[in-house]
């Protein structure tokens, strides 16, 4: 079971991002829940949502402990820093957070999305970014199975299909 | 069987009554279902069917009453303080004996109250809910799937029984996405004919009134022994209920719709940790599965209930009816909007236990 919480504010694609995920999984036959926080918030609000992926039916959908955190601005960093499993992994927007997560008994990757993002020219793809490299950090998915996720969900847009494969690759390469 | 397809619990709700023969839908907006009124708007004209956002919530239902009593397949839908409004056509249609459906994804009360995920209509749905003595058949579904294949066959048990019912869901319910196989489009021109519905046939034969006026007190009172004598057949016929790890359970833990998936979970993190818990889920909330509570009170390993709600505590008055207190019940709520997780139900119990 992978149970991942993403955070950040509205407008920065935290749901699509868990999406992308909870789409993976299904076309892998895996089980899963996406379950978003809802509300008024717009962009430039917070928002989150817990994903979590099973081999057999998810029971809770809510999430306290998660295997999982990526955190996109520092309010959701700092809501959630502290829930993550021992020896869970956190992934940090460092384009927004300059702090450096003090816990020592998980993996942290600071990722700079946003500057990522801008040099390949897909300013709004941060979340793709961040995206190709927790699924290469987790283990959870292979690339070839998100690059087809991408080409699915946005059959109806073909034309952001490249710029997007670009970011999860831009992602997948992150050390 | 159809591909699996990622939906919001709202969107395949909407979809399955579709697919269940609903052609008439009356709504008016409020979170957190709006995504249901949303999807029928565009959706019912592809399968000729009929849409409209009324002025109010009490308009809404009100359509539905017409609609529905002219023999149609319709429903609506709403949250907690716009199901509050829709009490007297509930109440009405109750006692016309229209089939309807109504789909309630609760938020926090009382009043205005919040937009999060709420248990607190339980009392509301279980007990009738308007005015006079009337039941609906009450699901509580805890995954979209499960609300998929309860709503698509809504309409057929509405009809059975000549009675509206009702999918108590809640905001959880209705945000969340899930994998759903959805079911096949049922042919509406196939569906039987009623004879008691207003629809403008059967000239030369006797009149067909919709109505729930009897001012006659004897005619009034066959009336309600009529419904009364109809909800015991589906109290026979319609329970449902879901027992999880019981066998050998020293503690049962009890909960509906999308708690009951967060007390699963409990139930695993308990039994690693050596309590032997058990988890018991109605689905149908009314009727109330009594006799598998019953059952599990008389059992001499079951040691107690814990009954966790999102409210301050409404269903554990049906549990410890149904248990005949045979055995303590314990309670765990968390109310407002906010929302357990599967560790503090633990904790709970593991507190409570010593």
């Amino acid at each position: 079971m992978e149970k991942i919480i993403i955070a950040g504010f509205g407008g920065q694609g935290v749901l699509s991002l868990g999406q992308f995920i909870a789409y993976a999984a299904m076309y892998e036959n895996k089980a899963v829940t996406w379950l978003p926080s809802y509300g008024p918030e717009m962009r430039g609000g917070t928002a989150n949502c817990s994903v979590v992926v099973d081999d057999v039916a998810v029971a809770s959908p809510v999430i306290a402990v998660p295997d999982c955190l990526i955190a996109m601005n520092k309010p959701s960093l700092d809501k959630f820093v502290n829930s993550v499993r021992p020896g869970g992994l956190i992934l940090v927007n460092s384009s927004l957070i300059s702090d450096k997560v003090e816990r020592t008994d998980v993996k942290v990757l600071y990722i700079d999305a946003n500057k990522i993002a801008h040099s390949i020219g897909n300013d709004k793809a941060a979340n793709i970014i961040v995206l190709g490299a927790y699924i290469k950090h987790s283990g959870l998915f292979d690339k070839e199975v998100m690059v087809k996720t991408i080409q699915k969900v946005f059959a109806a847009k073909p034309k952001v299909i490249p710029s997007n494969i670009a970011a999860l690759e831009a992602g997948w390469a992150l050390e | 069987m159809s591909e699996k397809k990622l939906m919001k619990g709202n969107e395949a709700i909407a979809e399955a009554a579709i697919r269940g023969g609903c052609r008439y839908f009356f709504g008016y907006p409020i979170t957190p279902q709006n995504e249901i009124p949303e999807y029928m708007s565009w959706r019912l004209y592809e399968v000729g069917g009929s849409f409209v956002q009324s002025e109010s919530e009490v308009a809404a239902i009100n359509m539905v009453y017409g609609a529905a009593g002219a023999g149609a397949r319709a429903m609506t839908s709403s949250s907690s303080p716009g199901i509050s409004l829709k009490q007297e056509g509930i109440s009405y249609i109750a006692g016309a004996e229209i089939p309807c459906v109504i789909v309630n994804m609760v938020r926090s009360g009382p009043g205005l109250g919040g937009i999060q995920p709420c248990q607190g209509d339980y009392f509301q749905a279980v007990k009738g809910g308007g005015h006079g003595d009337y039941k609906m058949l009450v699901f509580a579904p805890s995954t979209v799937q499960e609300a998929v294949d309860i709503i698509y066959t809504a309409f057929d048990k509405a009809e059975k029984y000549r009675i509206p019912v009702m999918i108590l869901g809640d905001g959880m319910l209705g945000q969340i996405m899930e994998a759903v196989t959805l079911p096949e489009m049922i042919d509406v021109t196939k569906l039987p004919k009623h004879s008691w519905a207003a629809d403008g046939t059967g000239v030369g034969e006797k009149r067909r009134i919709i109505n729930s006026l009897y001012i006659q007190p004897d005619v009034l009172e066959e009336m309600n022994k009529k419904l009364y004598a109809r909800y015991a057949e589906m109290s026979a016929n319609e329970v449902k209920v879901e027992t999880y790890k019981c066998d050998d359970a020293e503690i049962v833990i009890t909960a509906y719709g999308s708690v009951a998936r967060i007390a699963k979970s409990s139930v695993d993190i308990l039994r690693e940790k050596g309590v032997k818990a058990g988890l018991v889920r109605p689905v149908t909330v009314y009727p109330f599965p009594s006799e598998t509570y019953l059952a599990l009170a008389k059992k001499d390993c079951v040691k107690k209930f814990v009954c966790a709600e999102l409210s301050m505590g409404q269903m554990i008055e049906d549990v410890k009816l149904a248990t005949n207190m045979l055995k303590p019940v314990e309670f765990y709520g968390r109310s407002g909007g906010n929302v357990m997780s599967p560790e503090d139900i633990v904790d709970f119990v593991l507190k409570e236990g010593k």
